[in-house]
Formats: structure tokens, C-alpha cells, sequence
């Protein structure tokens, strides 16, 4: 019983985090819709305990709880810090987007609390049961959030097909988990990695399982070529919605991938990085060619993630330590920079107009300055242009590439980051040099405004200032 | 042992045969009822593996619950068999394709000896299974098995709040009022003259 307590105690994010969200759940069902603003607070409070109650924890070392199933280790403590504070950030976006359209609840908070958790479980995750549960958590709650706009029919279809596409991902994941402990006879990642590490095992079976791992990952990411419910879910799900989508559940994604391919099956190196590699070239490919012919503003966004996450897998494909920090770096600062791409978008539109047509940017430099200056910065960061922190992004997976001998593919990279940076600068072409179409007023909305400027930045201070974050990094995976 | 494998040949014959019949035959409720069969099968299939506890769960939650209930959905739902069966005669031969190199590649490759695991012993005939899992669940497992629960809540909550519409204009009774009502509210006496 003892033993217990002390493994509750090592939880207690988690244990809080749950707590919380369950309140906030009794709030909205026994207060209505009055009390949305209560809901509101309570979420932001419990996201920011809930990092207290992370940062507190003291993870120096690894420590295991609940029978080698929970790990807490610096790369937890990490990804959890990260997707509490991008989850308030997100929070903090998405409420004057729906309360304009007068469809925000409790409900709302306690599914966003709820995904919160499920990347907590994977974060912390040991054991392939932990990571399929955290996983599953983390989506249930996306596809409701997606389809939460109900009068939409955009977002309906969207919510389908990410569902029915996520199912298959899960039933991936999940079959290659079941064959993998069919062969190494445990679920836990470090047992799997003494299993493969003694040998003898049958390599191609081990393979065969391995494939269908990293199918579902890549599923999960969203990488070429199974990345077809991206575009559709970014252009379909309620902006507010879009934002959530394409920031902290790529938290989880890296996190999982690290777990998974470095934690577990470690062994299986010179196997999955092939795979990787076949990935990692697609995406950067498709993604940034693609994106050039779109010209719905997410669907565009949702193809440049698709290359943004290519990246985020070239840091892991070397497989060194470094590698790995330069991924964690790309990572973060992909959620800042989308975290803020969709902040302009939802403060630019109202209830009568969505900005989601590029062409809906036009002449914005006159209109709004401040939005237009925010979202030149974050385009020239998405470009990976200097005087923006992501030039250092692309800059150390870049370098790990080259320090482990993948220089054909690190030149490919470059190239596709050069065509890229044609639709990321075509953004600023409409909003500095073109003229507006009609003119439309943007609604102020203080709080909101007030993170966007400070996300914004970030994203220049961080350039000042690489190193904290990624000294960090380093030492969060070394 | 021969028994058991033809006890197991046997059921996973009709596993697969009800699978394929599932996913091709035109009427829905008929795929709903081989689904059944399907689980019925799997069930016994566990059985075999000396898992009798989730082969009963599965027969009872699935079989028993999950599957009537989508029967009912099925009958209730107007389904356009024509609409749904477009495209299904030219994708077939692809999908036909694909599904079988996939069948002939998995089998080339796990036909090998893979799974070398020891069986493990079998267990004498008053061992609880079901007591087993319980324990383990509330013990080793308890953190995933709460996490499982989580999972439960937020389905139930994403499906409330999905399908859940607060009608304005739907007429309701309050128990509250209808409680609290006083004789004031409801009996008026006028006093008329005689007629």
C-alpha cells in the first residue's frame, strides 16, 4: 500500500490534471452556459498548477513508478512543461473565436484539459500499453473538438475522416505492439530493448512488426505518405480548433517517436532509419511542392506542417543524442510558430468573415500593422530566414544530419526549405505589397492580442537568444 | 492436442468465412449478424487459450449490448444499399490485389519460426481466471486500467456533446413547479349569480 502512495505521489500531474478536468466537466453540467467564463479560469489555473506541479517533481535522474510502467525523466518533465503552457496558450486563442460564435462551453475546456492528460500519459509513458492509452486519449478528445462546431458541415466531414483515418492508425500502432510482444514477450519498453539486445531473435519478423510501429506513428505525425487527413482537417475543423490540432498533439507525436524508436526498439537502428528516411524525404518533398498550389490559407499552413514535420524526423532519423535535442528544438519552436499562425488568423476573422483564403490577406499591412508585422515574422520563421529563431531550427537538424553522414538528404532538405520559402514569402507579398479588396476592420480583443504579440516575440527573441532552448534540449536528451 | 487444433481450425475457419461474408454481403443487417458470428467465434477461439473470463465479456459486451444495440441503429437507419455499393465493382479489383500481396508478403515472412516463446503451462481446472485479472488490474495495472476509465468518460462525453441539442421550444415538465404550485395558482373561484 505503501508503495502505492508513493507511486500516486510521482503522478500527481497526472492524478491533478485529471482532477481538474473533471471538475471543470461538473461546472458546465451543473451551472450551464453561464459559467463559461468560471470554466475558463479554472482550465487556465489547473494548466498552471499542473506545470508547477511538473517543474516540482524532481526528475534529475529516470525514476519508474507503478511497476516500471511510469517514467519520470527530464524528457517528460519537458514535454509536459510544454503542453501545459501550449495548451493555455491555445486556450487563450480559441475563446473570443468561439464565444464570437457563440458555441464555446464547458465542454470545450474539459475535452482540451482532457487531450492535456492523454499527452501527460504519453509522456510519461514506459510500456506500449501506456503509450496506446495516452495516444487514444490525446485523439478522442481531437475528434470531438473537431466535430464540436455541429452546424458545420466542413467540420463533420473533417471529423470523419480524421476518425476513420486515426482508427486505422491505432489499429497499425496496435498491430504491430501485439506482434512486437509476440516476439520479445513483453510490453515494456526496456524489456524489449534487452530482448533485442541479447540477439538471436528472428530479424525479419522483428522488422515486420517494427514496420507497422512506424506506420502508425507516421500516421500520427502526419508524414508522407499517409498524411492524406491533414489538409482536410486543417481546412475543415473551426480555426480555434485547427490551432489545437497542429500544435500540442505534435508534442505528443515526438515524445512517442522518441519512446518508441529510441526507448524500445533502439536495437532496430539501421531498420527504422531507413524507414524514417523514405518518410522524412516524402514529407519535406510533397509537403513543401504541394503547399505552392494551394490557395485556401489553412490547407497551405497544413502542408507546410506536413513539411515542418519531415524536419522534426530528420532530427531523429540519425539517431544520436544530438539529433534528437535538434528534433525536440524543431518541435518546440513548430508550435510556437503555428500556435501563432493561427492566433493572426482567428483575431483577423469575425463572425461574419473566416480568414481562410490567402487572398483574404491582401493589404492587411494597412489595415492592421501590428497582425501584419506578427505574421511576416512567423512566415519568415517558417522559411527558416535568420533574424528568426527558425533559421536555428532547420539549422540543428541540419547539423545532425551532416555530423552523421546524411549529407545527400541534408542537401535535399535545403533545397525543398528554398522552395518553401516561395509560398511562406508569397503570404508577405500579399500583405505588404498588394491592396486590400475590401476594407474590414479588425476587432481588438485584449488578452489574446496580448499572447500573440509576446508569441510573436518569442520567435525574434529566440533568435537572440538560441541557446537557452536549446542547451535545454541537449540536456533534457542527454 | 489434436482436438484442440481441430477445435481451433474449426472456429477460425468460420472466424475468417464470417469476416469476408461481413464485408460483402449487400444486405447491412446480415453484415451486423456475421459480425456477431465473428465475435461469437473469437470467444471461443479464447476459450481455447484458457481465457474464459474475456471470452464471456466479449460475448456478453459485444454480442450481447454493443451488437443489438447496432442492430437496431442499422434497421432504424434508411441506408441507400445502391449509393453505398457504387464504386465497390471497380475499386474491388485493386483492393483485391493489394490485400492479397499483403496476405502472401505477411505470410512469406512470419511462416518462419518467429514466435519462439515458451507456452506457457497449462493451469489446473479450479485456477479463477477471472480472479487472476482482477487482481492483476487492481494492482499492477491500475494505472492503465484508470487511464482506460478516462478514456470511457471522454467518449461518453464527446458523444453527449455531439449529438446532445438543447431544444428552446421543446415542451418539458418541472417537477420543481409542478411541486411547488399552490392552490392560488391554479383554482380561481368566481362567484357568479344565480342564473
Amino acid at each position: 500500500m505503501e508503495s502505492l502512495n508513493a507511486d500516486v505521489l510521482m503522478a500527481l500531474p497526472e492524478v491533478f490534471m485529471l482532477a481538474a478536468a473533471s471538475v471543470v466537466l461538473l461546472i458546465g453540467l451543473y451551472t450551464g452556459r453561464a459559467s463559461e467564463t468560471l470554466a475558463y479560469v479554472l482550465s487556465l489555473a489547473a494548466l498552471i498548477t499542473t506545470a508547477v506541479l511538473v517543474y516540482s517533481t524532481s526528475a534529475s535522474s529516470e525514476s519508474f513508478a507503478f511497476g516500471g510502467m511510469y517514467l519520470n525523466d527530464p524528457l517528460a518533465q519537458a514535454i509536459k512543461l510544454f503542453a501545459c503552457v501550449t495548451v493555455a496558450a491555445v486556450l487563450m486563442y480559441a475563446r473570443p473565436y468561439l464565444q464570437q460564435r457563440a458555441r464555446i462551453s464547458a465542454e470545450f475546456y474539459a475535452l482540451g484539459l482532457f487531450a492535456t492528460l492523454g499527452t501527460l500519459v504519453m509522456a510519461s509513458a514506459h510500456n506500449f500499453v501506456l503509450i496506446y492509452l495516452g495516444l487514444e486519449l490525446l485523439s478522442l478528445c481531437l475528434y470531438a473538438l473537431v466535430a464540436f462546431v455541429r452546424d458545420s458541415r466542413d467540420a463533420s466531414e473533417a471529423a470523419i475522416k480524421y476518425f476513420v483515418l486515426g482508427a486505422i492508425a491505432s489499429g497499425m500502432l496496435l498491430y504491430g505492439m501485439s506482434i512486437m510482444y509476440g516476439l520479445t514477450g513483453s510490453l515494456d519498453l526496456a524489456g524489449i530493448n534487452a530482448y533485442l539486445a541479447q540477439s538471436g531473435a528472428n530479424r525479419i519478423a522483428l522488422v515486420f512488426a517494427l514496420a507497422f510501429i512506424v506506420v502508425g506513428l507516421a500516421f500520427k505525425f502526419g508524414a508522407v505518405p499517409f498524411h492524406m487527413w491533414v489538409p482536410d482537417v486543417y481546412q475543415g475543423a473551426p480555426t480555434a480548433i485547427t490551432l489545437f490540432i497542429a500544435t500540442m498533439p505534435k508534442l505528443a507525436a515526438f515524445v512517442m517517436a522518441i519512446r518508441l524508436l529510441n526507448y524500445g526498439l533502439q536495437e532496430l537502428l539501421a531498420d527504422w532509419q531507413q524507414m524514417l528516411m523514405v518518410l522524412t524525404v516524402l514529407s519535406v518533398v510533397f509537403g513543401n511542392v504541394i503547399a505552392i498550389a494551394q490557395t485556401n490559407i489553412k490547407r497551405m499552413l497544413a502542408y507546410s506542417a506536413i513539411s515542418h514535420i519531415g524536419f522534426i524526423l530528420l532530427g531523429i532519423l540519425p539517431g544520436t543524442d544530438f539529433g534528437y535535442a535538434a528534433a525536440l528544438f524543431y518541435t518546440v519552436i513548430y508550435v510556437l510558430m503555428a500556435a501563432g499562425t493561427f492566433g493572426v488568423l482567428i483575431l483577423l476573422g469575425d463572425r461574419e468573415r473566416e480568414m481562410d483564403r490567402l487572398v483574404d490577406l491582401k493589404g492587411l499591412a494597412k489595415t492592421s500593422p501590428w497582425f501584419a508585422l506578427i505574421m511576416m515574422v512567423l512566415m519568415f520563421s517558417m522559411a527558416g530566414v535568420p533574424l528568426t529563431v527558425g533559421f536555428y531550427a532547420k539549422l540543428y537538424v541540419l547539423q545532425s544530419l551532416v555530423y552523421d553522414g546524411w549529407l545527400s538528404v541534408a542537401v535535399l532538405a535545403v533545397v525543398m526549405s528554398v522552395v518553401g520559402a516561395f509560398y511562406y514569402l508569397r503570404v508577405v507579398k500579399y500583405m505588404y505589397f498588394d491592396e486590400a479588396d475590401d476594407v474590414f476592420q479588425v476587432q481588438p480583443s485584449g488578452l489574446a492580442q496580448a499572447v500573440l504579440s509576446v508569441n510573436g516575440l518569442l520567435v525574434v527573441a529566440l533568435f537572440i537568444f538560441p541557446n537557452a532552448l536549446l542547451n535545454y534540449c541537449v540536456q533534457v536528451l542527454g | 492436442m489434436l482436438i484442440q487444433s481441430t477445435v481451433f481450425y474449426f472456429f477460425s475457419a468460420i472466424l475468417v468465412a464470417s469476416a469476408l461474408a461481413m464485408i460483402s454481403v449487400r444486405n447491412p443487417v446480415h453484415a451486423v449478424l456475421f459480425l456477431v458470428l465473428v465475435f461469437f467465434t473469437s470467444a471461443a477461439i479464447w476459450l481455447l487459450l484458457e481465457a474464459e473470463f474475456l471470452a464471456i465479456t466479449l460475448v456478453l459486451v459485444y454480442v450481447g449490448a454493443v451488437m443489438v444495440l447496432f442492430l437496431f441503429v442499422v434497421m432504424m437507419l434508411d441506408i441507400n444499399l445502391a449509393k453505398m455499393r457504387a464504386g465497390f465493382a471497380r475499386y474491388l479489383p485493386v483492393g483485391l490485389l493489394v490485400g492479397i500481396v499483403m496476405a502472401v508478403e505477411m505470410a512469406v515472412i512470419l511462416s518462419r519460426p518467429a514466435f519462439d516463446l515458451q507456452k506457457p503451462q497449462a493451469k489446473p481446472a479450479d485456477y479463477s481466471n477471472t480472479q487472476e485479472l482482477g487482481e492483476l488490474l487492481f494492482t499492477e495495472y491500475i494505472y492503465p486500467f484508470e487511464i482506460a476509465g478516462v478514456i470511457l468518460l471522454v467518449a461518453i462525453i464527446a458523444a453527449i456533446t455531439l449529438t446532445m441539442h438543447k431544444r428552446t421550444r421543446a415542451k418539458r415538465q418541472s417537477p420543481a413547479r409542478q411541486v411547488s404550485a399552490d392552490r392560488a395558482e391554479r383554482v380561481r373561484l368566481v362567484s357568479m349569480d344565480k342564473e
